[in-house]
């Protein structure tokens, strides 16, 4: 019998991922202890994510390959898990408040977000489809949970049911998809793919082309891209306010990062037989996103066909495939995760313990009486429509000139085309809080730790419109 | 001095700063003077760096302030910078100085309203957006202060949110400028992705060596900045929000919707003249759109009621001519034409605000009349702007459109200069008509009403406006042989030396191996001839003068002429109705959208989690049925979805 080469085991490589599981653990056991005051709980943690951050930076000379070759630690992965942590954190903060008022008082709550986070950053650092796919379901998993966490709420408990009905069917494409690339290369590994791919005729083999089409269907799945959004507007409207917030960066951002590995770095040679497949979902997803978003009444609903939308524009960053691609890639999600966070910092803030505000007549005349929100809700709308200086403008641009470059010329200008539609239905929201009378009474009470998250997103939002430059430096080396 | 370009922005930025968070607090007067301050501080900065540019040599007068990096991606760097040059040095002069008045002008006419701060805030921050614009060193500083003055003309569009009518203008207004955007951005990612680079003076400088003259390159990009000039500066096919947007207050119409920002396409191209020059279809296109934008408005003009209709139509009338000018190359013409209009109609739209003041709110000219007697410094004011808008002599209007039309004529092209004289024609008439049926004739003032003069802080700009309009000539009068002041400051910006482009052309089409077609009709400078021009000015004298007399006749000697006239002419209920190009746009283009958003809403969405949600019970015992929740339908259209979207990505894979 063959001798099985033990992989080279790296674990400072992996000490985000087991700082992080740690932690978790460790938010059930003291959930445990703690009766209903869970702020030792959210302490727990939010110093969890803190230590994730900065143990994301013990390894040197980058990029580091570990476990025979998949797991990677490289300047995206580094980088992405800042943008999950930010983001986990962020949604943490959000939920202080939120869950008190609507009396979500289980402690499981914050330990599956910080095990989400968990698969996030397998998903973002794996180079080996299995573990993209254990990443996948760690992520998955413990989002079919969070959806429903409202066990009361039939809203909540449909928005879980349809993700994990859906959800299963997409990982059967996804798991599929992956079998036949395997079954046409004859590994998993994403380095030796690429190498396979570049040296051997594989290109043509139906077996291989099936296998990307079927793991196009599994990661737009995931990333909510058309034709396979349908379950976003559902599951984002009837999940706690929080966690749609958090499902809209976080997982999205990994599934993204896995996404790029896989296409982009791994498959580049194969582009010409998957860049036109991308190119369509990336088209549709921008007109039906705008498209669907200009009817809607819910605000919840309008942000998640948005957020549709952008997924198209991000497609772009992993078609253009270059350096470019990738960095602005990042960024996006960056620049993403302050407009989410602050638009949805917002809606919580509006809502009251009988009744959430969710629709958009609810926000009628708010600029007349709180004017400071009303100016924080238009300048995350009009950053997500691309208004210039804002973060949102930035990021877009980003993504289009890295597409130039590559010369999808068609491509830039059906997305920029877009983002003129795009407008119209922001600039709706904005005309309720500025342009109508107020119809009923707001009962705001300004919860502090949304607050504040409301600040970090505006300062965010504004600051990477106005500053982007340091970032973007950093994206790039 | 220069090293203060930063400030003339940041003023108005402040005040709006200030106005905004506190505007409540610190009371009406306050506002006032936060809001009229900080933009003389602006004009005394510009005024100051204006001192100190003329005291520069010709050749030397650019001047660059880089604040900071704003974006640097691979090769790719736009900064946060300033560029002060003669171009931008007019657009500040024209923008804060006529800014300052028609701030001062608010305080009076805004007084009685209730969100008197919020108005104050909207308006210096739509001078900070408009400062960033004229003066930002690259294209992506232009589309900053670009979106920015489209937005607050929103919000100010929109300001009587009361009126739906109001919200409406304002969102047909932003949405219709960002088509025009939608181009301009486009024209800005191409000329990165030709040129590496969005700097002005890198692009410029370029340009006539890397790009062939009249290639498609050059055209393309021309094109599309000029339809972000189109929607921005309300040309034929975009201009139709315009006239809506006299929705919002009358100060609010003279700044933006005259002087300022409907101009910035104007800057705009006239800033890219390099690449325009080398765009000889671009050219062509620019003049036939502006020279038809200013006959079509004007005919309309003619029809409408409303006083400031009338005039909002006259705006997309004159900027057609700006654009005219641009077409036949005479950029100076247009900056001109842009100076002495912003006198004159900001002016005029002062005066009319002033009329509707002194007649609480009417801006029916059915129902004005006489007016004179009641009003003679908005009178006098008004005439003397009607007379420079329609080309008398010596006024203002008279030295900016003549130069236009000699420069139409003296390219070459008869048809543009006939669209010129006769847009000239029209343009008397219907001015002299609003001034006939305004300030003469009987009284049709509802007897309620008591006209009133407006007060001081109200009839001071006019003042200084109408002198403007009457001396705002002196600019641009032909010293020797049509070279004036304006045509000697600007001409280090709009230098272009078109036999060495010509030859980098045929060099660079030489190498790809093609001949070159024949350029020389470019290399030809039109000869000037004084008594040409002499002519010219003799001939638009007349064609004014027959205007005027035929409005005189029309509204003062016969009154019921036009009516009879205008009876059972289908023609005169198409012009009346605009040409029913609303309806057109409604039906082309609004409606498929809204419809399809509808299919989509009700089709794929409606049913979504309000529609299952009545299957409560169902869901809440999951656990038992799970056959049945997967049969109620909605998780397996969804589905379904998937897989149909498999199959067409098969499709295209295998086909």
């Amino acid at each position: 019998m063959e001798h099985i080469p033990s992989p080279t085991v790296d674990l400072v490589s992996l000490a985000p991922v087991l700082v992080l599981s740690v932690f978790a653990m460790m938010v059930l056991l003291v959930d445990l202890y703690v009766k209903r005051d869970k702020t030792l709980v959210i302490f727990i943690s939010l110093v969890g994510l803190l230590m994730t951050a900065i143990s994301a930076f013990a390894k040197f000379d980058l990029p580091v390959h570990s476990f025979n070759d998949s797991y990677v630690v490289d300047e995206l992965s580094v980088f992405f898990i800042m943008i999950f942590t930010l983001s986990s954190a962020l949604a943490i903060l959000l939920s202080i408040d939120y869950n008190k008022r609507e009396g979500i008082r289980m402690g499981e709550y914050y330990s599956l977000i910080l095990l989400c986070t968990v698969g996030m950053i397998l998903l973002a650092s794996s180079t080996d489809m299995i573990m993209i796919f254990l990443g996948i379901e760690i992520v998955s998993i413990c989002l079919y949970v969070l959806a429903g966490i409202r066990r009361s709420d039939p809203k909540s408990n449909e928005a879980a049911l349809k993700y994990f009905l859906l959800g299963a069917f997409a990982t059967g494409f996804l798991l599929y998809g992956m079998t036949l690339v395997y079954g046409a290369t004859g590994t998993t590994k994403l380095g030796l793919i690429a190498e396979l791919i570049r040296e051997e005729q594989i290109a043509s083999k139906p077996l291989m082309l099936m296998g990307i089409v079927l793991l196009i269907i599994g990661f737009g799945f995931k990333v909510a891209s058309v034709p396979f959004h349908m379950w976003a507007p559902d599951v984002y409207h009837g999940a706690p306010t929080p966690v749609t917030a958090f499902m809209a960066v976080g997982p999205k951002a990994a599934a993204f990062a896995a996404f790029f590995r896989v296409f982009a770095e791994a498959m580049p040679v194969l582009s010409p037989s998957w860049e036109s497949l991308l190119c369509i979902v990336a088209v549709l997803s921008m007109f039906i996103g705008n498209v669907g978003a200009i009817m809607q009444t819910n605000i919840k609903r309008l942000l998640a066909y948005s957020s549709v939308s952008h997924v198209g524009y991000i497609l772009i960053a992993v078609i253009a495939k270059n350096s470019l691609g990738s960095s602005s890639l990042v960024f996006y999600m960056l620049a993403y995760a302050f407009m989410i966070f602050g638009a949805f910092g917002i809606v919580i803030l509006i809502g009251r313990k009988e009744n959430e505000m969710l629709e958009i007549a609810d926000y009628s005349g708010l600029a007349y009486k709180h004017p400071l929100m009303a100016i924080s809700m238009s300048v995350f709308l009009l950053s997500l429509g691309g208004m210039p200086p804002l973060a949102g403008f930035v990021a877009k641009f980003y993504i289009f000139s890295a597409a130039i470059k590559e010369g999808f010329v068609t491509l830039v200008v059906l997305a920029v085309l877009n983002s003129v539609i795009s407008f119209y239905y922001y600039l709706k929201v904005i005309v309720y809080m500025y342009m109508k009378e107020p119809e009923g009474e707001f009962q705001i009470s300004l919860a502090p730790m949304t607050v504040f998250v409301v600040v970090i997103a505006m300062v965010g939002t504004a600051g990477l419109g106005i500053f982007p430059d340091p970032i973007l430096y950093f994206t790039q080396h | 001095m220069f090293h203060l370009a930063f400030l003339v922005p940041l003023f108005p930025l402040i005040g709006s700063i200030v106005n905004g968070f506190f505007g409540l607090r610190i009371g009406k007067k306050a506002v006032g003077w936060v809001a009229c301050g900080t933009v003389a501080f602006s004009f005394l900065v510009t005024l100051l760096m204006l001192g100190q540019l003329l005291f520069t040599p010709a050749e030397e007068r650019l001047f660059e302030q880089t604040l900071f990096t704003w974006m640097a991606a691979g090769d790719f760097n736009a900064a946060f910078g300033f560029q002060i040059d003669p171009l931008s040095m007019v657009m500040m002069m024209v923008v804060t100085g006529v800014g300052f008045l028609i701030h001062v002008y608010s305080i009076g006419y805004m007084h009685d309203e209730y969100s008197y701060y919020r108005f104050f805030a909207y308006l210096n921050l739509f001078m900070f957006s408009m400062l960033l614009l004229v003066m930002g060193n690259n294209f992506l500083m232009m589309f900053i202060g670009w979106e920015g003055v489209g937005l607050c003309s929103y919000f100010l569009i929109g300001y009587y949110f009361e009126k739906k009518s109001a919200c409406d203008a304002g969102t047909k207004a932003f949405v219709m400028n960002r088509v025009g955007d939608f181009a301009f951005l486009l024209a800005i990612m191409y000329i990165f992705y030709l040129f590496g680079t969005i700097d002005y003076t890198e692009v410029f400088h370029a340009a006539p060596e890397k790009l062939i003259l009249g290639a498609e390159p050059v055209t393309i990009i021309t094109l599309l900045l000029f339809v972000g000039a189109t929607g921005k500066s309300a040309q034929i096919p975009l201009y139709t929000w315009l006239p809506d947007a006299m929705e919002g207050p009358t100060p609010v119409s003279a700044l933006i919707h005259a002087a300022t920002m409907v101009t910035a396409g104007v800057y705009m191209v006239v800033r890219c003249s390099v690449l325009f020059n080398m765009a000889p279809f671009s050219m062509s296109v620019v003049a036939f759109i502006g020279g038809g934008t200013a006959i079509f408005a004007a005919t309309i003009g003619m029809t409408q009621f409303d006083i400031k209709r009338v005039l909002a139509y006259s705006t997309v009338s004159q900027i057609g001519y700006m654009f005219l000018a641009c077409g036949v190359g005479a950029y100076t013409a247009a900056i001109f034409h842009l100076v002495t209009h912003a006198f004159f109609k900001a002016c005029l739209f002062l005066g009319s605000g002033s009329v509707i003041h002194g007649l609480h709110g009417e801006q029916d000219m059915r129902k004005m009349g006489d007016l004179k007697k009641h009003q003679p410094v908005t009178y006098i004011t008004f005439l003397i702007s009607t007379l420079a808008i329609a080309g008398i002599f010596p006024l203002s209007g008279f030295f900016s459109k003549d130069e236009i039309l000699y420069h139409a004529l003296m390219d070459g092209n008869t048809i543009l200069w006939g669209m010129g004289v006769t847009g000239a024609l029209l343009t008397a008439f219907y001015m002299f008509r609003l001034v006939f049926m305004t300030f003469w004739g009987e009284s049709r003032v509802d007897p309620h009403v008591h006209p009133h003069e407006s007060p001081k802080v109200m009839t001071l700009p006019l003042v200084i406006l109408a002198g403007l309009a009457a001396f705002g000539g002196l600019l641009g009068i032909p010293l020797v042989h049509g070279w004036h002041a304006l045509h000697n400051w600007l001409e280090p910006v709009l230098h272009f030396d078109m036999a060495s482009t010509l030859e980098h052309s045929k060099h660079l089409l030489h190498e790809v191996g093609r001949h070159a077609p024949h350029w020389e009709a470019l290399l030809i400078e039109p000869e000037e001839n004084i008594w040409i021009e002499i002519s010219l000015m003799l001939l638009s004298l007349t064609v004014a003068l027959t205007g005027i007399a035929g409005a005189y006749f029309c509204y003062v000697k016969k009154p019921g002429l036009p009516d009879e006239l205008i009876k059972g002419q289908w023609g005169y209920d198409l012009v009346k109705n605009k040409y029913e190009v609303d309806e057109f746009y409604d039906a082309t283009f609004v409606e498929p959208t809204i419809q399809g958003s509808l299919l989509l809403w009700k089709k794929g969405d409606a049913q979504g989690i309000d529609g299952a949600v009545n299957g409560v019970a169902q869901i809440l015992g999951w656990c038992g049925q799970q056959a049945r929740v997967v049969q109620s339908g909605f998780v397996r259209n969804y589905a379904l979805f998937m897989v149909l979207g498999f199959i067409m990505l098969l499709f295209i894979m295998f086909f």
